[in-house]
C-alpha cells in the first residue's frame, strides 16, 4: 500500500466529518481510506495539463428567480421534526457561556 | 394476477374504459404485496389508508373527465430518497428514521397530478451509497428472480418491486448507475435522463452534480410514458435544463413520439473497452445478441474505442464522495432526524448523533469526501478528478460525433448473491464501470432485459445517448424490445 494514513490524518478528517470513530472504526478507515486513494492514484496517470476542472457538463451561470413567498407558514409541522423544540424554536445545546 | 400482468400504460387504458376501476388495481397491488414483501422486502414504508383515498378521489377525477392522462390510476412506488409531504422519508438511514416531510419532490408531485397512485417509499443503499440495498439501515430487499441474490442498487427496492408486481412503475435516482444497474439485475426498464431533465426539488441529495431522478417500469412504452410526466423545468432546481431552449437542442420532452419500431440507419457504437476483462461471458454473448439483433433490423454496428473507460471511476468516487461529505453536513440532529441522547456540549452532540446515525458505507464516504476537499489535498484530488471528468466528457463528445447511441452490458455480471459484495468495497465499486461515466459526462441512459443467464437471473443491456437524445435511446430500445419480445415476468 502506498498511501499510509496516520492517525493524527484520521483524527483531523474526523474534525471535519465530524464524526467519532471507535478505536476500531478508525483502523478500519485507515485502512479503507488508505486504498481508496492507492487507487484513486490512477487518475495520476493522466496528462491533465491545460485542462480546466469540470464542476459542470452544460455552460451555467447563475440561476435568479423572484424572491416571493410562495409557501405557508409551516412552522408547526417543521419543528414537529426537530429532536427537541420550545416556544416555536429549535432547542440547541448551550453554545456560549 | 390478471391485472398484474398488465403494463402501466394497458391499465390505465382499461381505467379509462371502465373495465377495471382505480381502487381494484390499487386492492390488486396491495395483495400482492401482502404475498411476497414478507419475503422481498421492496419498501420501508406502504401507505395503504393514503392509496386507498387517493384511489377513491382518482376514480371521480377520471370519471367526472377532468384526468385524461395515460398513467391516471396507476399505483406507482417511490424511492425512499425523494420527499413526499407527510410521508416517512428515511433514505434507508437511521439519522431519517423519523423525518416526515413538510413537501413533495417536483417529480412526484408532477406524478400525483396526473393522478398516480403513491403506495409507498422503497428501500434503497443508505442515502443512495451502494450497489446492492444492502447498506440500507432497514434490512436488505431480495432479488425476486433469486431470493439469495440482490436486486442491486441503490434503487434496488424499486427495481424488485416493479418486477414482483408490487408496483405498476417506479421513481428511482441515479448517481452512478443506482437505476439502471438494479434494472438490469432485475429484469425492468430503467432509465437516467440527461441531467437537468427531471428537477431534483426534494430529492435527498448525494452527489448533486450526478444525481439524476428517473423511473422503473415494466417495458419501454411506460418508460417514454412516465419520462413525459416528471420531467419538468423547476425554478426550485438551479440545475434544472429547460428542454426547449438552445441548450437542450430544443429537445423537448414528447418522449412517447420515439415509440417507433425502426432503426435502419441507426448509428450504433460498442466500445471495445466494455468488453474487456472482468466482464461475465454469458452477459457478453447476450449483450452482443441484442446488437446483432437491431443489425438485422437496420442499424449499422460497429466496434470503436472509447478510451479512459478505467479512470471513471477513480474520478466518479473522488468527486461524488467530495459532494456527499458536503450535502451531508445538514444532518447534525437539530432540525430533524436522529440526536444522540447523551452528549457534553454543541460539537459532541454533532459528532455523537452523525457517527450513531450513519452507517458504515456512508461514513467511508464522508470522510473520504472531508479528506479529498482538505487543504493541501484539494488540488492534487477534488480539482485533478474534475479535470479527468472533463477528459472523459470529450471523449463522449468524439464518440457521439459519429454514433447515435452507444451499446454494452449495465453491469459487468448479473445479480451477487446477498452477502457477498460489501466485504469489498473497492471490488463493489468497480461493478459501476459500465453505468458510472454516463453521470459525470451527464448523458441519457437506459438499461432493459436482453436474456437470462444459466442461474437464471436476467441480463440487461445498456443504451447511451448524447445529451438530450433521450428519444434515440427509446426508439433503439423500442424496436429492440419489438424484436425480443415480451420478456419473462416473474409475478408469482
Amino acid at each position: 500500500m502506498a498511501n499510509i494514513i496516520s492517525d493524527e490524518t484520521i483524527e483531523y478528517v474526523g474534525i471535519l466529518a465530524k464524526l467519532e470513530l471507535s478505536e476500531e472504526e478508525r483502523e478500519q478507515a485507515k485502512k479503507d481510506m488508505g486504498s481508496m486513494l492507492d487507487y484513486i492514484d490512477q487518475l495520476s496517470e493522466l496528462d491533465t495539463t491545460g485542462v480546466e476542472p469540470m464542476s459542470h457538463v452544460f455552460p451555467v451561470n447563475n440561476v435568479f428567480r423572484a424572491d416571493e413567498v410562495t409557501n405557508g407558514d409551516d412552522r408547526e409541522n417543521i419543528l414537529k421534526n426537530a429532536p427537541e423544540e420550545k416556544d416555536g424554536s429549535f432547542v440547541v445545546p448551550r453554545t456560549v457561556e | 394476477m390478471s391485472i398484474l400482468s398488465l403494463s402501466a400504460v394497458e391499465l390505465a387504458a382499461k381505467i379509462k374504459a371502465k373495465e377495471i376501476s382505480v381502487l381494484e388495481a390499487t386492492q390488486a397491488v396491495f395483495e400482492q404485496i401482502e404475498k411476497r414483501e414478507g419475503v422481498l422486502h421492496c419498501y420501508v414504508t406502504l401507505d395503504k389508508e393514503g392509496a386507498l383515498a387517493t384511489a377513491e378521489k382518482v376514480q371521480k377525477q377520471i370519471d367526472a373527465g377532468e384526468l385524461t392522462g395515460p398513467l391516471a390510476g396507476v399505483p406507482v412506488a417511490i424511492k425512499d430518497n425523494m420527499c413526499t409531504k407527510g410521508l416517512l422519508t428515511t433514505c434507508s438511514s437511521k439519522i431519517l428514521g423519523n423525518f416526515i416531510p413538510t413537501y413533495t419532490a417536483k417529480a412526484v408531485e408532477n406524478l400525483e397530478k396526473a393522478g398516480a397512485i403513491i403506495i409507498g417509499k422503497t428501500n434503497m443503499d443508505e442515502f443512495a451509497m451502494g450497489s446492492t440495498t444492502e447498506t440500507s439501515a432497514f434490512g436488505v430487499t431480495k432479488n425476486p428472480w433469486k431470493e439469495e441474490h440482490v436486486p442491486g442498487g441503490s434503487s434496488g427496492g424499486s427495481a424488485a418491486a416493479v418486477a414482483a408486481g408490487e408496483c405498476f412503475l417506479a421513481l428511482g435516482s441515479d448517481t452512478g448507475g443506482s437505476i439502471r444497474q438494479p434494472a438490469s439485475f432485475c429484469g425492468v426498464v430503467g432509465m437516467k435522463p440527461t441531467y437537468g431533465t427531471v428537477s431534483r426539488y426534494g430529492l435527498i441529495a448525494y452527489g448533486s452534480s450526478l444525481d439524476q431522478i428517473g423511473p422503473l417500469t415494466k417495458d419501454v412504452t411506460d418508460c417514454a410514458t412516465i419520462m413525459e410526466i416528471i420531467a419538468s423545468y423547476d425554478g426550485k432546481d438551479s440545475t434544472s435544463v429547460d428542454r426547449e431552449s438552445e441548450l437542450a437542442k430544443k429537445a423537448g420532452n414528447k418522449f412517447t413520439d420515439a415509440l417507433v419500431n425502426d432503426v435502419k440507419g441507426m448509428r450504433i457504437g460498442i466500445p471495445r473497452d466494455y468488453f474487456g476483462e472482468g466482464l461475465d461471458e454469458e452477459v457478453k454473448t447476450s449483450v452482443l445478441a441484442a446488437a446483432e439483433e437491431l443489425k438485422k433490423k437496420g442499424a449499422i454496428v460497429e466496434e470503436f474505442d472509447l478510451s479512459l473507460v478505467d479512470y471513471a471511476i477513480p474520478a466518479y468516487y473522488t468527486i461524488a464522495s467530495a459532494e456527499a461529505s458536503s450535502n451531508l453536513e445538514r444532518f447534525d440532529g437539530i432540525k430533524y432526524g436522529y440526536r444522540t441522547k447523551e452528549f457534553d456540549g454543541l460539537h459532541n452532540m454533532y459528532k455523537k448523533t452523525r457517527s450513531e446515525g450513519f452507517g458504515p458505507e456512508v461514513k467511508r464516504r464522508i470522510m473520504l469526501g472531508s479528506f479529498v476537499l482538505s487543504s493541501g489535498y484539494y488540488d492534487a484530488y477534488y480539482l485533478k478528478a474534475l479535470r479527468v471528468k472533463a477528459l472523459i466528457k470529450k471523449a463522449f463528445d468524439e464518440a457521439f460525433a459519429k454514433y447515435d447511441v452507444i451499446l454494452g452490458p449495465a453491469a459487468p455480471t448479473t445479480a451477487p448473491k446477498l452477502g457477498e459484495s460489501l466485504v469489498d468495497p473497492i471490488q463493489m465499486y468497480l461493478g459501476d464501470i459500465y453505468t458510472i461515466s454516463v453521470n459525470l459526462a451527464g448523458l441519457p441512459g437506459i438499461c432493459l432485459p436482453c436474456g437470462i443467464d444459466s442461474k437464471g437471473l436476467p441480463i440487461g443491456l445498456q443504451l447511451i445517448g448524447d445529451c438530450f437524445e433521450e428519444k434515440k435511446l427509446i426508439q433503439t430500445a423500442y424496436a429492440y424490445e419489438q424484436a425480443r419480445g415480451k420478456f419473462q415476468t416473474i409475478v408469482k
